[in-house]
């Protein structure tokens, strides 16, 4: 059974790691007699939780039958169509946000410097959906402008700390030249500092927007209708039976599957960044799940 | 300033609400992270397997869907527990992933030739793991750690929404009794930045006790 280690690198022969040494003859068939165990293991428990479903009537037509119908399927789509949209307008004015916050950490005023940095760390500190409730319920907004507004205050504070970094971890030979050109200080960030940035950063920008994609189903608790909220309508109809067990399973895949792919898409990119000339003057940062939790620190790009 | 001295017992309930469920989630995902990191760094395929797909499926799911599933769902097979289990299961299981991988990379720092020394000195696998490996892992790991375990804290919010007793719930008892829901909201606030800025105090200080000098 030859697998894939790590993301990076498929290791079809064992090599020697700092844990374990290459295994010889009899220890590799102690091995291969572990994996057979660990997966018959593995089946029995996948077994187990199929003989559960069926044994507690999962799989009834009655709670299949939704599905099937025209108005249902609208309304996952409908729902579907609502997080996008929620994700979509979160994620615009996130990197605006980011953008404006990023510039103002990196002004020369000290004034603007502090307020920007007042403004980031408070954000971030903060619970997304402590911020969300409180727009929601202390400023009585509609759901879906206080769900954009709380998930823009946080991946924005967030992605100005990565924009910030990306600026800072561009060679300082860049800057210097592009001074000693006589550019002005918004030339040398426009033309020179930001576009290096923003494709160094890209990886870990696309892995902040993956954590807003995530969060946009925070909206099915201030009862925005979205697609968790249409299948919680779904499971809760007692004419099919409560299909809450089905509705967990149609849309699990699909919130995951798009997770998944937009985090696959950053780590398309950081792979493909790391050969391009384009980047020489910056690391680009690795496509980590850094700041998929709250308050993790923003990645950094390797310093130079 | 009365929302806080005529509730304190209100809030109070909600904040150690809230520190429970943290302390109990972080103990299984430090726990369980473990677990599946030395799966992912073993030489058996199937384990690789399993701790790579735990942690590519929890890491890419979103937090309320899991609670959802896991609150909602898990009693449809009968296995009914209080609600606050569930919440430490979710909260817990999904930072596991997380703990998972920073502790993979922490283990992944330490170069290889520093386990082929120890192994040509004679240490058994045990000695080289507790000896030689593990205390370098622990020193580059405490940051992000800590970083993770912030992050469960403020995670731990969406409990709240799903009627476990915990510090953002409160509001809601507030608002029927008509007190000012601004200055409730000033004082969840506070008692969020206290308890992850205690968390990264200790992280502070570990790090500086423990971590690698850079």
């Amino acid at each position: 059974m030859t697998t894939t280690a790590t993301a990076t690198a498929p290791v079809p022969v064992p090599e020697a790691t700092a844990l374990y040494d290459i295994p010889g003859p009899r220890t590799r068939r102690r091995h291969l007699i572990y994996g057979v165990l660990s997966t018959a293991l593995i089946v029995a428990l996948v077994g187990w939780i199929l003989y559960l479903l069926f044994d507690t009537d999962q799989f009834t037509a009655t709670k299949w039958t939704p599905f099937e119908y025209k108005g249902i399927q609208e309304l996952l789509l409908r729902g579907l169509g609502n997080t996008l949209k929620a994700f979509a307008i979160a994620a615009v004015l996130s990197l605006a946000l980011g953008g404006l916050l990023a510039t103002g950490r990196l002004s020369e005023h000290r004034a603007v410097r502090w307020v920007a940095t007042l403004v980031v760390e408070f954000f971030r500190a903060m619970p997304v959906l402590v911020m969300i409730f409180f727009v929601f319920v202390a400023l009585k907004v509609q759901p879906l402008p206080a769900l954009v507004a709380g998930l823009t205050l946080y991946n924005g504070s967030v992605l100005a700390e990565v924009f910030r970094s990306g600026v800072n971890s561009v060679e300082r030979g860049q800057r210097e030249a592009a001074y000693a050109l006589g550019m002005r200080k918004t030339q040398v960030m426009s033309y020179v500092l930001v576009p290096q940035a923003v494709r160094a950063m890209l990886p870990a920008i696309i892995s902040q927007l993956v954590v807003a994609l995530k969060d946009t189903s925070l909206g099915y608790l201030i009862t925005y209708e979205e697609f968790l909220h249409a299948g919680k309508l779904i499971a809760s109809n007692l004419d099919y039976d409560l299909p809450f067990i089905p509705v967990v399973m149609v849309i699990s895949p699909i919130y995951i599957g798009m997770c998944m792919l937009l985090s696959w898409f950053a780590y398309w990119v950081s792979k493909r960044q790391r050969r391009s000339p384009k980047t020489e003057a910056v690391d680009v940062a690795p496509a980590e799940p850094g700041t998929l939790l709250p308050g993790g620190g923003p990645p950094r790009a390797p310093g130079p | 300033m009365d929302v806080l001295t005529d509730n304190f017992s209100t809030f109070g309930d909600g904040f150690l609400g809230t520190l429970e469920l943290t302390v109990y989630a972080s103990l299984l995902a430090l726990a369980l992270g473990f677990v599946m990191a030395s799966f992912r760094v073993a030489p058996v395929g199937s384990f690789r397997v399993f701790g790579t797909v735990w942690v590519a499926v929890l890491r890419n799911t979103p937090l309320t869907l899991l609670f959802f599933a896991v609150l909602l769902g898990l009693p449809r097979f009968g296995l009914v527990l209080p609600f606050k289990v569930f919440a430490v299961l979710a909260l817990g299981c999904y930072t596991s992933a997380f703990v998972c991988e920073a502790l993979r990379s922490g283990i992944n720092t330490v170069p290889k030739g520093q386990g082929e020394a120890a192994r040509s000195l004679g240490m058994t696998f045990g000695q080289t793991l507790s000896n030689v490996v593990l205390p370098q892992a622990f020193r580059s790991v405490i940051s992000p750690v800590g970083s993770t375990l912030i992050a469960l804290a403020k995670n731990s919010a969406i409990a709240g929404a799903f009627s476990v007793t915990e510090l953002l719930g409160t509001y809601k008892t507030l608002n029927e009794l008509g007190y000012s829901i601004i200055w409730t909201f000033v004082w969840i606030a506070l008692g969020y930045l206290i308890i992850t800025l205690a968390i990264s105090a200790v992280f502070n200080i570990l790090e500086k006790r423990w971590g690698v000098a850079r």
